[in-house]
């Protein structure tokens, strides 16, 4: 397969519209960290953003970045980090999980919307994305949104942007909003509580007034192995009194240990990228999203049906399972209890082969899909940018 | 005057009993109204330099009846002006000659309130502060908080994405929405997003916020509450240079701290409000920052000490931490009041650009320069932590061509923003205001790719079409 290496937008613009002209099917790429995932697809050439790296813009006093959407994620979380700032909706590092290499670039950050367990106190990816450039399907160069985090000039196409997973432009360049590093992340910890009791606790932590940046539960099968985690972050000064006042809140759950350091971040790290989940080379991997109370429900109902393994993150909001790879990978159960209680679930990971049995995005309503497919017309009237990865026909 | 509004259509000017008798059939007497007196009412909103009577007002109470409205307006192409509470300072609920205006401000009720999830469910012409109230016994609040939000309904911050001045900390509201019903123009009611985060599909959510009227009429929606601090104090910061106060901002950012709050204002500013409001603001500086910190007592001192501390190298003449509920209070009545105070003294035309915040001093000399030139005088008030400017342009409607003049420094104060790197609106929207100036903002591409989404949704152009999109630049999607 033809593979093009763009150098500017410029020659994107002319490789999508030749393209457009053809018919030629494309597939949107960074470095590949993530091919495996989606619907898997036919089409007839690559265009990767190899070589549309740099950043672009940096102004640590405005709290805003700009790069290339090839830029490699960590180059800019390097960048930020020495001026102690971050993408503050930590964005997952999927390669542990799918097994596989390459660099993440920031633009497929952008164009999957990847967040991390920051996300339920500062937003998703799509949050902190406040620009965009883009080359649409027609071949021409777009942009909306700009550089400054206070803008509603237009329509919001950053936020249709975000999440599209290329089926509606090429990313040329995006700009998030930054925020600072904490001085100091500290967590607090209560052992062996069963699930429904442990999304209780988080609730509560969640409605405290202490600034939760981190609620998670990662249950064990003997139950005395369960941990469940809250994240504070700040001042010193302040973690500190949040910290006591959290215990004093939480004081009916049980005992709470204080980690923090390098074990700590490591726990996180596991969270974030769902490395929590066991065996999970040998299962498929979902990721759903519903009300934090509803979480220990979901996971029960899809027990009761199938063989699963599960933790909770944002609360108990979003449930990770790893279920069995055989049959339909527990799609019917899942997707079941989602619709049920309100959700959306997705096939994270599993073979092709199986990929390509199943939905591997939430299925929506046919009002929704109507919108949903004159939208892609919208942006990509030939059908030619990364067609059938999120539905068919889009 | 200088803003157009397209020309009405004689065809529906001259069916007016017809559609009237239509609407009638679909909803309940008291909801239509028809009577020149009653339509007044709605005939402009904030932007009260600009006046149209409608052709008729339909005040539905379901969703049922907003998507019978819908349709029957799509059917008879009758052009459609969806209000919420009609405090648009761009002119986004101005109505047209020969479209209704259909009002969600009956549909008010909190529906469900889930703390445990830290979510409300709410019909959509509830006010922005009425909701923050049906939460407020068990301590939690709805963040956004434009300053109407005494009146403001929730559909009419959705449309137009409003912010406030506790953004920098809480986001706008497209960061605390999570669902809305919305019915569309052929009459389709849409769920889209639920109480739950982020989006199976496309971030329709994302889209429509901030649509300003244009893809639809929400009537029900999931906005995520928050439990408050345990306390709120600000700082007020004086300083004898603009460029002092910018760099100040910029230190408090490099230190790794985000303010709840950051707000600067200027001399005529400070003068205006302290004069209404006798906030104790310092009258002898040019530049002033409120910076406000949240949490328990000590947290709020330990950060106020921090705060003073780096402003120290920029030689503030005035460095004054609050000490109580009641000094703040006073503190916060300044700033608040700032386009009521203004208005006592002088008619005004809020502008509401967003630039980089690395620009103030530059910007704000030009803008200076640019209302002398006009012979007007200007006031600034300003969300520094976020670059979000509001210059009060001042003049005096009695004075013949003053008005004009007015506008066209308005018109070039965004055309600045814009030319450094910022933009046209921040949270006040494009509405009929700023319609006319988003070529500068946008090129010809970027504003197709715009209208071609919204084709989506209306192809016919019947939803507030006079807003947003240069009425020379469109073309049936």
């Amino acid at each position: 397969m033809n593979t093009f290496i763009p150098r500017d937008e410029q020659d994107v613009a002319t490789i999508v519209s030749d393209a457009a002209a053809k018919g030629t099917l494309l597939n949107l790429a960074g470095s590949g960290s993530k091919a495996a995932m989606g619907r898997p697809n036919q089409t007839d050439a690559s265009v990767t953003s190899a070589a549309l790296s740099g950043i672009t813009l940096y102004e640590p006093a405005e709290m805003v970045i700009a790069a290339r959407s090839g830029t490699p994620l960590s180059e800019v979380v390097t960048t930020l980090a020495e001026k102690g700032q971050q993408l503050s909706f930590e964005p997952m590092d999927y390669r542990p999980l799918l097994g596989t290499t390459g660099e993440p670039t920031i633009g497929a950050v952008a164009a999957m919307n990847i967040s991390g367990p920051r996300r339920i106190m500062v937003g998703a990816a799509r949050d902190s994305l406040i620009g965009v450039r883009f080359v649409n399907g027609r071949g021409e160069m777009v942009k909306s949104g700009g550089r400054v985090m206070k803008n509603v000039t237009g329509l919001d196409l950053v936020k249709l942007m975000a999440g599209s997973w290329g089926t509606l432009g090429f990313l040329t360049e995006v700009t998030f909003k930054v925020l600072p590093r904490p001085e100091r992340t500290s967590t607090l910890l209560i052992r062996g509580l069963d699930d429904g009791v442990a999304i209780e606790a988080l609730a509560a932590a969640l409605g405290s007034p202490f600034d939760v940046t981190g609620a998670a539960h990662l249950p064990a099968p003997d139950r005395l192995g369960a941990r469940t985690l809250i994240r504070l972050e700040g001042f010193s000064v302040s973690v500190d009194y949040r910290l006591n006042e959290l215990r004093r809140l939480l004081k009916r759950f049980g005992p709470a240990d204080i980690l923090e350091g390098r074990g700590a971040d490591a726990v996180w790290q596991s969270v974030r990228d769902a490395t929590v989940l066991p065996e999970r080379g040998e299962r498929a991997i979902w990721r759903v999203s519903t009300a934090p109370t509803n979480g220990p429900i979901l996971t029960a109902r899809i027990a009761a049906a199938i063989d699963a393994q599960w933790f909770y993150d944002w609360g108990g909001g979003l449930v990770w399972i790893a279920s069995p790879l055989d049959g339909d990978l527990g799609a019917s159960v899942i997707r079941e209890a989602t619709r049920a209680l309100g959700g959306h679930a997705t096939l994270v990971s599993a073979p092709d082969s199986e990929r390509s049995r199943v939905d591997v995005f939430e299925p929506q309503t046919e009002a929704v899909m109507a919108l949903t497919r004159s939208i892609k017309a919208s942006f990509d009237p030939v059908g030619i940018l990364n067609p059938g990865r999120m539905y068919a026909g889009i | 005057m200088s803003i157009a509004f397209p020309t009405p259509d004689e065809a529906v000017l001259s069916r007016r009993s017809e559609i009237l008798a239509g609407l009638g059939r679909l909803v309940a007497p008291e909801a239509l109204i028809v009577s020149e007196d009653e339509r007044r009412a709605f005939e402009t909103d904030g932007l009260t330099a600009y006046r149209q009577l409608p052709l008729a007002v339909v005040l539905p109470s379901s969703t049922e009846e907003v998507a019978a409205v819908l349709r029957f307006c799509r059917d008879h192409r009758v052009k459609v002006v969806p209000r919420g509470a009609g405090t648009s300072l761009s002119g986004g609920a101005i109505p047209q000659a020969d479209a209704i205006v259909l009002g969600v401000a009956k549909m008010n009720r909190v529906l469900d309130v889930d703390f445990k999830n830290r979510t409300a469910r709410v019909q959509s012409g509830i006010t922005n502060l009425g909701i923050s109230q049906a939460v407020a016994h068990e301590g939690f609040f709805y963040a956004p908080d434009p300053s109407s939000q005494l009146a403001c309904t929730i559909a009419g911050n959705i449309a137009m994405n409003s912010g406030g001045a506790h953004c920098l900390k809480y986001g706008v509201t497209t960061n605390n929405l999570l669902g809305v019903t919305m019915v569309l123009l052929d009459g389709t009611v849409v769920e889209i997003g639920g109480d739950y985060l982020d989006s199976g599909g496309y971030d329709l959510l994302g889209l429509i916020t901030g649509s300003e009227g244009q893809l639809g009429v929400v009537t029900e929606a999931t906005v995520r509450i928050l439990r408050a601090a345990e306390g709120a104090r600000p700082a007020l910061l004086g300083f004898e240079r603009v460029e002092d106060a910018g760099a100040c901002v910029a230190a408090i950012i490099a230190a790794g701290i985000i303010p709840v709050a950051l707000e600067y204002m200027d001399r005529p500013a400070i003068q205006i409000c302290e004069a209404f409001a006798h906030a104790g603001y310092p009258l002898d500086v040019e530049a002033m920052l409120i910076v406000e910190v949240e949490g328990s007592d000590a947290e709020i001192d330990d950060m106020l000490r921090r705060i003073v501390a780096i402003a120290e190298p920029f030689r503030p003449k005035t460095a004054k931490v609050s000490q109580s509920e009641a000094e703040s209070a006073a503190i916060w009545k300044g700033r608040k009041s700032a386009f009521g105070a203004t208005g006592r003294v002088a008619d005004y035309i809020c502008m509401d650009g967003t630039i980089p915040t690395g620009q103030l001093p530059h910007v704000l000399k030009r803008i200076d320069e640019i209302a002398k030139s006009y012979g007007l005088g200007v006031a600034n008030v300003f969300h520094a932590g976020d670059g979000n400017l509001h210059p009060l342009v001042m003049f005096d409607t009695n004075k013949p061509g003053e008005m004009e003049k007015a506008e066209a420094a308005g018109e070039d104060i965004l055309k600045l923003c814009v030319e450094v790197g910022g933009c046209l609106t921040g949270e006040h929207g494009v509405g009929i205001e700023k319609r006319d100036l988003m070529t500068y903002q946008f090129n010809r591409v970027d504003l197709e790719q715009q209208m071609r989404v919204r084709g989506v949704f209306d192809p016919g152009w019947l939803l507030n079409p006079a807003k947003v999109f240069p009425l020379e630049e469109r073309f049936a999607a």
